[in-house]
């Protein structure tokens, strides 16, 4: 008989399971997972949070940034951000349209993007600090900071994004 | 003579306006034809037949027998349609053919893909999952270490959370199903419980979501909330009964039923505990909602109560008066189908269609309305309820929530998300199809 107390019995037991145990001591288990540490997948721990835990070493400033956009971004985004065949990444002087920087709510998502999206034909293949150092020319292109600062671990996830207020998770209700 | 299907159709009543049949004219029996005579309409049917000649097909082998089949040469028109078929520097949508379907499963070459760059080459002998981040013990895992885990099969569609975004146009766009509602698709998938893997890792109770990651070029991520994750996630390796394929994310990817098809992440290598979300440009710049206050939705997952027509709909022209099987698709991100009502008449009245069994939770239900056409102008409607109570919404009061759309966009564009009203089809007198506004 399968009561209601037995059923308390087994839901507590999963939780404690799914609290404490590791492959090696959950006997019923196949345990086929093989342990790996932290440091083991670091080059596969891109991901960096909104409040910037994450961020590699490294520093990049919009005019770093320019010449490495001529370079490997222009070609996709059109000159100085704007008129390419994708994105507009910068608004063309008079245009206010609702670019990438102008809409998302967290300065870490453009670096977080662009390291592991960019440039379309060869991601993956910028080194930290062009990263940094284009995030910083997008951003001042964008407005959001000044021409000379210089984007770093530190310097980045302190940056007010413009549209970070108007955003409503749904999760879990509906609004 | 008249046959045992033809004296049920003429006696049972419509029961709803502009010739909607009772939908018991379907259960049990084959297919149905409206009596000519009762209807008042002539019909080629009641013409006499030719004589019927030995066809040349039975007078000779056929072709040798495929290692792997492919559907028959006529019916090369059934494709995906493509957005982006040289894979220039940007995302590609492939679309399902709906209007030529029928049933519920959708073969693996005709799923829909919503692909930023391709699908990746990748030898499944050196794919490696991870699981790492606030875990008791981080672990990876190959394809042949999961190949040996429990596993469990489920039905579930997978729907793009910009599918059916030109129903938010100010003006009906003249496209068909496939370009309206293609980015839907429903598999049989098999693979191992996401939970069955985080009880090997452990969870450390400051875990609220993870992160879901593709080894795809742009590493495609989203964050998902730990709950969905233990209660019905599945790593899924198998997909109508083959390795999943290539371009669903072979040799794996995330399955987490109901919710919105980014979030099932394909190629899945790394996931990782997480407090709270990462912001991945998935979830900021694509796949959040700008809405009326002005406001934008985020992290809005479930692909909510949503039927549609695929027969009739635009470019399948009806053939002259009398009965049609009007067919059509239902889900919910949220359970089951409980009801699907079919209107003839724009919604003045409505009649309750056939749902064809299993009625599967988080799965493409089949909708089956006896129809007696005859031969003037109607406009043809479904609205679906699910099990959870919640009602397929029409037009105005979706509106009344988001706003009103305001101008008219590319038929691939995606000016809205999570688009689940009502779509009309108006018929004209020589049966040909329209999108309207009912």
């Amino acid at each position: 008989m399968f009561t209601a107390e037995h059923f308390l019995t087994v839901a507590i037991s999963v939780g404690l399971c799914l609290g404490c145990a590791a492959a090696a001591n959950a006997a019923d288990l196949p345990g086929l997972g093989k342990p790996i540490s932290e440091a083991e997948l670091a080059l596969w721990d891109i991901s960096i949070g909104p409040d910037g835990k994450g961020l590699p070493p490294g520093s990049g400033t919009a005019a770093q940034g320019a010449a490495i956009y001529a370079q490997k971004c222009e070609a996709c985004h059109g000159k100085d951000g704007h008129d390419g065949s994708n994105s507009v990444l910068i608004n063309a002087p008079g245009k206010s349209g609702r670019t990438m920087a102008l809409y998302v709510p967290n300065s870490t998502t453009i670096f977080d993007f662009v390291r592991r999206a960019m440039p379309w034909p060869q991601p993956k293949s910028l080194t930290n600090d062009e990263v940094y150092a284009l995030t910083a020319y997008i951003l001042a292109g964008n407005k959001i900071i000044g021409e000379n600062d210089a984007m770093n671990a530190e310097t980045l996830p302190k940056v007010q994004m413009p549209n970070r207020n108007a955003f409503v998770s749904r999760y879990p209700d509906k609004h | 003579m008249i046959n045992k299907n033809e004296r049920l159709a003429s006696r049972l009543p419509d029961v709803a306006g502009n010739g909607l049949v009772d939908r018991r004219a379907l259960l049990g029996r084959g297919m149905l034809f409206a009596s000519a005579a009762t209807a008042g309409i002539g019909s080629s049917l009641a013409a006499a037949a030719e004589p019927l000649p030995v066809d040349p097909w039975s007078k000779e082998p056929g072709t040798v027998i495929p290692p792997y089949g492919v559907p028959a040469k006529y019916e090369s028109k059934v494709v995906r349609t493509l957005t982006n078929p040289n894979n220039e520097a940007r995302t590609s949508n492939a679309r399902t053919p709906h209007h030529l379907l029928d049933g519920t499963i959708t073969p693996a070459g005709l799923h829909f893909v919503v692909a930023r760059a391709g699908f990746p080459d990748i030898d499944p002998s050196k794919h490696r999952l991870v699981i790492h981040g606030l875990v008791k013990q981080p672990l990876v895992f190959d394809l042949e270490a999961l190949s040996r885990y429990p596993k469990v099969t489920r039905i579930h569609f997978v729907e793009c959370g910009g599918n059916s975004a030109p129903l938010y146009n100010k003006d009906p766009i003249q496209a068909n199903v496939q370009a309206i509602h293609g980015l839907l698709s429903c598999s049989e998938w098999t693979g191992v419980r996401l939970s069955t893997l985080l009880e090997e890792t452990g969870i450390d109770p400051k875990a609220k979501w993870l992160l879901a990651e593709g080894a795809d070029a742009p590493s495609m991520n989203r964050s998902i909330p730990l709950a969905k994750a233990l209660d019905d996630a599945m790593v899924a390796l198998y997909q109508n009964g083959e390795r999943i394929n290539p371009a669903q994310g072979y040799p794996m990817r995330l399955l987490v039923p109901g919710y919105e098809g980014n979030m099932n992440v394909k190629w899945l290598h790394r996931i990782k505990l997480i407090e709270e979300p990462v912001m991945a440009i998935n979830e900021t710049l694509q796949y959040t909602y700008r809405v009326a206050g002005p406001k934008i939705w985020q992290f809005f997952f479930p692909m909510e109560v949503k039927s549609f027509i695929t027969q009739p709909s635009p470019g399948l022209t009806l053939k002259g008066p009398g009965f049609y099987e009007i067919s059509g698709l239902a889900y919910s991100g949220n359970g089951r189908i409980a009801k699907v009502m079919v209107s003839a008449d724009g919604g003045k009245s409505w009649a309750e269609a056939a749902l064809v069994e299993p009625v599967l939770s988080k799965a493409l239900t089949r909708f089956r309305m006896p129809w007696r056409w005859d031969g003037q102008p109607v406009v043809l409607q479904s609205r679906a309820w699910d099990e959870a109570g919640n009602v397929q919404p029409t037009r105005s009061e979706m509106f009344a929530e988001r706003g009103e759309p305001k101008v008219n966009t590319p038929v691939t564009a995606f000016p809205m998300g999570h688009m689940n009203v009502i779509t009309s089809w108006a018929v004209d007198h020589n049966g040909e199809i329209k999108h309207v506004y009912g």
